[in-house]
């Protein structure tokens, strides 16, 4: 259509126009050429009620960049449920341990691992639970993860509709546990879409961490042995040279809870960064002998 | 005649299904039924009508009291039990149907006169039945209601056993109503059956000389 070169011959020798629509698919795409494909939208992405030529909505890719700036949280479904593991990283010993959760409970049975922006994820979480609680109120049983995974996706999906707010800065892991359906797990993004999953991964190390989820038999596997290596991904992927310290937080829910979504005990989660810290010194001396 | 203050002769008293109604839960599934009889006063206005509605495929329930209150509310129950099961991708449990007639008929207590047991099968609890007199909501392996109730709790709660078949509790079902349409003046005509279990719905009608004969007649 039109080529970039073309465009340069074009402007050269005009002083003053107006800027018509040609010029402006011109700059996109221009643009686009020169950042790649996670490119600016010059024009076309001020608010999230506008499109670009190319069908994209920028803002709610904007967002998702924001998710992508954030430490790691991964989820893993497992043959008897789901464990969470958050990557907090800790930016001032000031800070109290424990504070600043990342890992929510929207309902006794249902968790929800979180990153992005904790603001928008808390404001989200406290839908969620609202959600949760109108359903029990009115059917009076628990709402089934997939049918709760729907409406908060719908919600976040409602915020990107319009130029009056921006969309949800923030990617959601939710998993529950249930006699009779099993283990679930859901992931709702910025855009307001919610897959299933066996094994996700969020936030800046997501790619990392899913090469090594993918490693995972997790089919045949308990929660037990999931915790451990739910541990030792968040370890592998955490950066030690660009962020310090971390704090590890680890949840589960499943047959070994009776279906309420908890904090793994101290004990067990003791075990896991063991594993997960001896992991990284077999992986570490096995490098030193290729050298 | 009906004429007082609150019925000044030109308005006919309310229609009511005077009624026996009964479930039982069964290994398997659910027997409900009830009798046919709606009077309105002492005028019968319709002698075989089906007090047995379905608020699903496999959740029926039973009407008593005011006949318009409680067509209103299985309506509008079957229609948000509808929303409910297409939303959720699933067949709706018989716990959901039944706090739906619930908060409904709590909400509106002072309104409504109307009392509605909710009995079914689902995957997970198998066949349940549901009381949901006044506003609140109770799982029983049996439960009786309608005027016609009061005459046979001596018999059911003799005769109520754990474990019965799907027939025996056909039968039960059967010998209770009949025996309340016996005392019961505003009980009356036929018996309407209904079973629910995994595979669907059966239903069958036990006309006024096909039904048990007790001692007095």
């Amino acid at each position: 259509m039109l080529l970039i070169g073309a465009v340069g011959i074009r402007f050269g020798p005009i002083r003053r126009r107006v800027i018509g629509e040609e010029d402006r698919v011109c700059a996109a795409v221009a643009a686009k050429v020169r950042f790649g494909m996670s490119s600016i939208g010059t024009g076309y992405d001020l608010s999230a009620s506008t499109f670009s030529p190319d069908g994209r909505v920028f803002q709610v890719e904007y967002a998702m960049k924001a998710v992508e700036n954030s430490s790691t949280a991964i989820g893993i479904r497992c043959k008897d449920g789901v464990v969470f593991g958050v990557e907090k990283l800790v930016l001032s010993k000031l800070y109290e341990q424990g504070s600043n959760k990342r890992i929510f409970n929207i309902d006794r049975h249902v968790g929800m691992a979180v990153a992005g922006l904790l603001a928008d994820a808390r404001s989200l979480t406290d839908i969620a639970r609202e959600e949760a609680s109108n359903f029990r109120s009115n059917y009076g049983y628990d709402i089934p993860l997939r049918h709760l995974a729907d409406r908060v996706a719908m919600y976040v999906h409602a915020y990107t509709l319009y130029s009056a707010v921006r969309p949800f800065g923030s990617s959601f892991i939710m998993g529950s546990y249930d006699q009779d359906d099993g283990a679930q797990m859901y992931m709702i993004d910025p855009s307001g879409v919610s897959h299933g999953y066996w094994g996700c991964a969020i936030g800046k190390a997501k790619e990392a961490a899913k090469t090594e989820i993918e490693k995972l038999q997790m089919k045949d596997m308990t929660c037990r042995e999931v915790v451990k290596e739910v541990a030792k991904i968040i370890y592998i992927v955490h950066d030690e040279v660009k962020d310090k310290s971390f704090e590890l937080e680890l949840s589960w829910v499943g047959e070994i809870t009776k279906g309420r979504h908890e904090l793994v005990p101290k004990v067990i989660k003791e075990e896991a960064e063991k594993y997960a810290k001896e992991s990284l010194e077999e992986d570490d001396e096995s490098d030193e002998d290729n050298m | 005649m009906l004429q007082n203050s609150r019925n000044p002769g030109c308005t006919s008293p309310e229609v009511k299904t005077g009624t026996t109604i009964m479930a039982v839960e069964f290994d398997g599934g659910v027997v409900i039924g009830s009798d046919s009889r709606v009077s309105a006063g002492e005028a019968i206005c319709n002698r075989v009508m089906n007090k047995l509605s379905p608020l699903h495929d496999r959740i029926y329930c039973a009407l008593s009291g005011s006949a318009a209150d409680a067509q209103a509310i299985a309506d509008s129950v079957n229609y948000q039990l509808e929303l409910h099961s297409i939303e959720t991708g699933d067949a709706p449990l018989v716990r959901a149907a039944a706090s739906i007639v619930k908060n409904i008929s709590y909400k509106y207590k002072e309104e409504l006169s109307a009392h509605l047991i909710v009995a079914g099968w689902d995957r997970k609890k198998k066949g349940q039945v549901y009381a949901t007199l006044g506003g609140m909501i109770i799982r029983q392996p049996f439960s009786v209601g309608g005027s016609g109730s009061i005459y046979v709790y001596g018999y059911v709660d003799a005769a109520y056993k754990e474990g019965m078949s799907k027939d025996e509790c056909l039968a039960f079902v059967t010998n209770a109503i009949t025996l309340a349409i016996g005392r019961d003046g505003s009980s009356g005509g036929v018996v309407y059956l209904t079973t629910i279990t995994e595979k669907g719905t059966e239903h069958s009608i036990i006309p006024g000389n096909k039904l048990p004969v007790f001692h007095d007649e």
